[in-house]
């Protein structure tokens, strides 16, 4: 078997996280190439529904990333998502999904270091954790 | 001849289901004499003694409409859906087991082995000391005897033959059956595939008054002790009702009790648990969130005792996730 390489998809808050990834890659910081991001305005934008697609779609890992504590360019997404993240991966257990398959992260606009850091972290968390199970279920 | 210059054919069938869909047909009551006018009823196991073979018999298409209620658990539902798409012009996933899965779809929290053990085995108040199992054949002196097969898995009606129409509820109002009923007559149908009924939520028919939500706590309906005469997710009762769409006039909510969401998704929503997962998570622990340890947060979260039943009561058959994963 070809060493499986994770899948994972990245939403990321255009007022922090996206910009935390670009910076990473200005900075021309290395980090696996396994992430695919999609921008959003907010995390709070992340819809529970999203994530169950993707891991239905087959992705390996979803990493939310968004804003710190109180730095919400609208106030409260954040605290939103994180409570729906919370929730989800109670869900996610009941059904035998491995719940760290979902991450959630507070990433800065200056934090490009961290991006790079959570994305190799996962990548490596996700390498022992091995595919998704519902991968290839869905054509 | 068009149904509208004939009398129009009708079957019903039941695959995993209570009965309690076949009940809600007769609850139209007198007007079942006006079905029964307009209509000549070819097949109903629950009510008409008419044999599987007698199906078989008619040509292709020949039923007008099939009310096909109840999942697909063995291979003998399996059977009478695909013959009953092969027979019938319209067939009509009716009530939320065959439009979702149903109640029975939360038995995909386990596989076949695992329900055998617990029902034949390792049930308090069963005696089974010989082990014996269902098997699709087995021999007693006078032949052979079978059984359909048990799948490992309940599916929803659509997710095993083509459907046409789903009329989701536990069991489906009375009102959206007559309409159902009516737009085969009139031969005024939606296009394929609609859900037959309206395209809002249970809390846009719910007379209880909304305010700014904001859940400090989840209460279980038995730790309430008197319920409130306003919305009931606002008192700390989980209520599916923003995940649901609508259609039954919020009538469990005018007994005071919270919405199961037995109407499905709402339209243009994927996964009726993933939607309710995002409104609750929005509201709950809203006082003060900027401050709310993470402890805090997973206390409140531990009042959600059930998430899969809770969220997914009759709809886990057919969700982005239908079944506990093995291994």
């Amino acid at each position: 078997m070809s060493e499986y390489d994770p899948n994972i998809i990245a939403f990321l808050c255009n007022w922090c996280a996206y910009a935390g990834a670009d910076l990473a890659g200005t900075s021309r910081l290395k980090y696996p190439s396994n992430v695919k991001s999609i921008r959003i305005m907010c995390s709070g934008r992340v819809d529970p529904v999203f994530i169950l697609e993707a891991l239905r779609e087959g992705a390996d890992g979803i990493l939310v990333a968004g804003c710190h504590p109180g730095d919400c360019h609208y106030q409260s997404g954040n605290y939103k998502t994180s409570r729906k993240i919370r929730l989800l991966r109670r869900l996610l257990r009941e059904l035998n999904m491995d719940p760290e398959r979902v991450r959630f992260e507070h990433i800065s606009a200056s934090e490009g270091q961290k991006f790079a850091d959570v994305v190799t972290d996962f990548v490596n968390e996700l390498k022992v954790m091995g595919p998704n199970p519902l991968k290839g279920e869905c054509q | 001849m068009p149904v509208t210059e004939r009398k129009l054919k009708f079957a019903f069938y039941w695959g995993a289901s209570c009965g309690g869909c076949e009940i809600a047909v007769l609850d139209i009551d007198e007007k079942i004499l006006d079905v029964a006018a307009a209509a000549d009823i070819l097949f109903w196991p629950v009510a008409v003694d008419t044999k599987y073979s007698d199906v078989e018999a008619m040509e292709d298409g020949f039923i007008d409409v099939c009310f096909f209620n109840g999942a697909i658990r063995t291979s003998e539902q399996e059977e009478l859906a695909h013959l009953l798409r092969r027979k019938s012009g319209c067939l009509v996933a009716f009530g939320s087991c065959a439009a979702m899965g149903g109640i029975p779809g939360l038995a995909n929290l386990a596989n076949r082995d695992k329900i055998f053990e617990t029902a034949y085995l390792d049930n308090p108040s069963t005696s089974n000391p010989g082990r014996t199992l269902p098997s699709k054949e087995s021999r007693v002196k006078e032949g052979t005897l079978t059984l359909p097969e048990f799948h490992d898995r309940v599916r929803a009606l659509h997710q095993v033959t083509d459907v046409d129409y789903f009329l989701p509820g536990c069991p489906p109002p009375t009102n959206l059956i007559l309409e159902a009923v009516n737009a085969v007559i009139k031969g005024e149908l939606p296009p394929k595939g609609s859900v037959i009924a309206p395209e809002k939520s249970v809390c846009e028919e719910c007379r209880f008054e909304k305010s700014e939500k904001m859940l400090t706590e989840i209460r279980r309906i038995y730790e309430v002790e008197k319920v409130e005469d306003r919305c009931l997710l606002e008192q700390g009762i989980i209520c599916l009702g923003p995940a649901t769409r609508g259609g039954c006039s919020a009538r469990c909510l005018d007994a005071y009790m919270p919405c199961t969401g037995c109407g499905g998704p709402t339209p243009n929503s994927m996964d009726q648990g993933g939607k309710m997962i995002s409104a609750l998570a929005s509201i709950l622990g809203l006082e003060g969130e900027e401050a709310l340890p993470d402890e805090e947060i997973e206390r409140l979260l531990d009042g959600i005792v059930d998430p899969v039943g809770t969220f997914y009561k009759y709809g886990l058959a057919a969700a982005l996730i239908n079944r506990r994963l093995e291994g």
